[in-house]
């Protein structure tokens, strides 16, 4: 039963755009985190001091701790925009893709 | 009531009888942390904690009938309650003392792991979740052998899991025979036969409802109790981050101009908080850690296991966004804990170091910050409350453990491997049961046995064989339709061993806990992830390119429908019913 649906399902030309879609924003939000972490670890490796300048001359606060804190906000806000959109917008879209494949 | 239950109540309560006992005459010491006067308080809040779970547990075995329940809670679970107890199962007693540990010595590098051990998060949600979700059942094997001929698949995953769940297990029940010493005052075996005892209760009768429901407590109770240290510590500086980070910059000026340096060099010591320091030396370590850390996530078989507990693929997705807020959120406040350490902990010497001397660290050692503080912030009540929630932390963790561990013998090696299928649902949940028994029993051995070995290396090298044998061979099978079987399992094999060789041959394993003379380890980096995880997939690439046998063809024939399943959850397993 599910094999026939599979095969009614991948021969719709939208199911097909849709995946693309769908898997381009994954790879681009991965991307995007994979590029801030890996960013922050280099500059770790290869400019310490560049972290350990203070923001306010004369205060304590280096530019490193808001930077790591950072990146622990935009890991979770980038999970919830991603997860956002692809309880709402994705599935519903492939919802209709399933309801006009399998009629 | 359930006969089983009632006898295994009775025998916890013993234990527990003879663990109250024993503290009158607390015995010699015997391991690398030293045991403290015995905290009634703490005692009797993990007590209390144990009680509870085990009521909770009770509940739970009146509703474990099938596999189904025993692995999955079938599959009934809600996004934000998983979310939660994907928190409990991850944040480990080694992340809170670790880290606010770390964070309390060396100030601003503690961040760096935090950091680390989030990020893999965000990327298992937008590439796995979703399709663990639709293609699998009750092991992360159910999702790689999907396709795939079972029995050398299922070997390979049911293997994974198991090593990474010892080296995991082993930290964790080392880590609770030191805790037990310092924290309660009782003796270490006495943690590891207790851990093993109430750990296997929660899974033997509760299955993955009880485990689900310890997770979220003890979730609740780390968050809850961090939350409230980390306002304390805030409330001191009228909210200010910057008159905190002063005031620690200011402590640590004055501990270093007290060892004698000169005031420049203490001024330089005391701002280094602030700034990376030592952790992160070359590049390749920063990497390859970077990489273990990341990757590791999403290789962890009891982490893996909780996307099956969800009944869509929509929930699947939201329990990964609320663990990743609750976890990040957890690591902010192990930084604010830490430096709260720093202001509250240096300038009383006399209450919270040896002999009252700076130079002879912490009492119990340096990964006891957050546990002094809470006795700072909020007396010797709260003190009991922490201690017990930093144990309580690692049985939920070992329980999460020895679950995925038991579904691995009986989902994937019994009834997969060695019956085909061909088995009913009562017996697999016996062999499950059996099994957990069994992993109890080892997980008490293997914390006597390693009671003296250093085991701080153990939960990056979970990390690192998750991240370069189970992540390379479950991404590859699901995305990459031209992946065999031979190409899945010679690749995971070589990311296996090559993690394993590789980390015993550098300094952190080869040095550091084997004696050999400094400079002698043959692998100069921390971890060797960064090279085992592409060599991994190197050889999964290869190897499936030139599998030309009649089932590679198969297999790949049927690459278009597990990617229609896995897009669209058609067919997926239905939560189910009660």
């Amino acid at each position: 039963m599910s094999v026939e649906a599979w095969g009614q399902i991948r021969s719709n030309p939208k199911f097909q755009t849709f995946v693309k879609k769908r898997n381009r924003y994954s790879i681009i939000m991965s991307v995007l985190v994979i590029f801030a972490y890996f960013g922050f670890i280099l500059l770790i490796a290869f400019d310490k001091a560049f972290l350990a300048q203070q923001i306010v001359p004369g205060g304590v606060m280096s530019l490193g701790i808001p930077l790591g804190v950072g990146v622990i906000l935009f890991t979770i806000v980038l999970t919830w925009i991603y997860v956002r959109r692809a309880n709402t917008e994705f599935d519903a879209e492939a919802e209709a893709i399933l309801e006009e494949s399998t009629k | 009531m359930n006969p089983l239950v009632t006898t295994l109540i009775a025998v916890v309560a013993i234990a527990l009888i003879g663990f109250f006992g024993t503290a009158f005459g607390a015995g010699p010491d015997t391991g690398q942390t030293t045991q403290q006067a015995t905290n009634w308080t703490a005692i009797s809040m993990f007590a209390g904690f144990v009680i509870i779970t085990l009521g909770i547990t009770k509940w739970a075995a009146a509703r474990t009938r099938s596999v189904a329940d025993f692995y999955t809670a079938g599959g009934g679970i809600t996004g934000f309650q998983n979310g939660l107890a994907i928190a409990g199962d991850y944040m480990s007693a080694a992340s809170f003392l670790g880290i606010s540990g770390l964070v309390f010595a060396n100030g601003f590098d503690g961040l760096i792991f935090s950091i680390g051990w989030l990020v893999g998060w965000p990327v298992l949600t937008f590439l796995m979740a979703e399709r663990l979700r639709n293609l699998g059942k009750f092991t992360f094997a159910d999702v790689a052998s999907y396709r795939f001929a079972q029995t050398p698949l299922r070997s390979f995953a049911a293997t994974g899991t198991l090593v990474v769940v010892a080296f995991y297990m082993i930290a964790q029940m080392v880590g609770a025979g030191q805790l037990i010493k310092i924290l309660f005052g009782l003796e270490y075996i006495y943690a590891v036969i207790l851990v093993g005892v109430i750990m296997m209760m929660y899974v033997l009768f509760g299955g993955m409802t009880a485990t689900t429901w310890v997770q979220i407590i003890k979730a609740v109770l780390l968050l809850g109790g961090a939350t409230f240290m980390a306002i304390m510590v805030l409330l001191q500086f009228g909210f200010s981050p910057e008159a905190l980070f002063a005031k620690a910059v200011e402590v640590k000026t004055g501990l270093a101009a007290a060892t004698g340096k000169s005031a420049e060099e203490a001024a330089k010591a005391g701002a280094s908080i602030m700034a990376p320091g030592g952790l992160i030396t070359d590049p390749i370590s920063a990497i390859s850690v970077g990489m273990a850390l990341m990757f590791g996530t999403a290789g962890l078989p009891h982490i893996l296991m909780r996307f099956f507990t969800v009944p869509t693929a929509k929930e699947a997705r939201k329990s990964v966004a609320w663990a990743t807020t609750w976890i990040g959120y957890f690591y902010i406040l192990t930084f604010i804990i830490g430096f709260g350490a720093i202001v509250n902990l240096i300038p009383n010497p006399g209450e919270y170091f040896v002999n009252g001397d700076l130079a002879k660290g912490l009492n119990g050692g340096g990964n006891m910050a957050a546990v002094h503080l809470a006795n700072a912030v909020g007396g010797n009540v709260f003190l009991g409350f922490i201690s017990a929630v930093a144990f309580a932390t690692i049985l939920a963790v070992v329980a999460g453990l020895t679950l995925s561990g038991a579904s691995a013998v009986s989902h994937d090696l019994y009834a997969s491997v060695w019956r085909h299928g061909n088995v009913d649902s009562d017996t697999e949940l016996r062999v499950s049961k059996i099994t957990t028994v069994a992993l109890g029993i080892v997980a008490v051995l293997l914390g006597i046995l390693f009671e003296k070995q250093n085991v701080a290396f153990m939960v990056m090298l979970a990390f690192t064989i998750a991240a370069s044998a189970n992540f390379p061979v479950l991404f590859m099978s699901v995305l990459w339709k031209n992946c065999t079987t031979t190409g899945a399992v010679v690749g995971g094999t070589v990311g296996l061993i090559m993690s394993v060789v590789l980390t015993v041959l550098s300094p952190g394993v080869w040095e550091a806990t084997l004696g050999n003379p400094k400079g002698s380890a043959w692998f100069p980096y921390s971890t060797p992830a960064v090279f085992s995880i592409t060599a991994a997939f190197v050889t999964i690439w290869i190897v499936s390119l030139l599998d030309r046998s009649a089932r590679a063809q198969k297999e790949r024939a049927l690459y278009p429908d597990q990617m229609t399943r896995s897009e669209t959850g058609v067919g997926a397993a239905e939560a189910s019913a009660h």
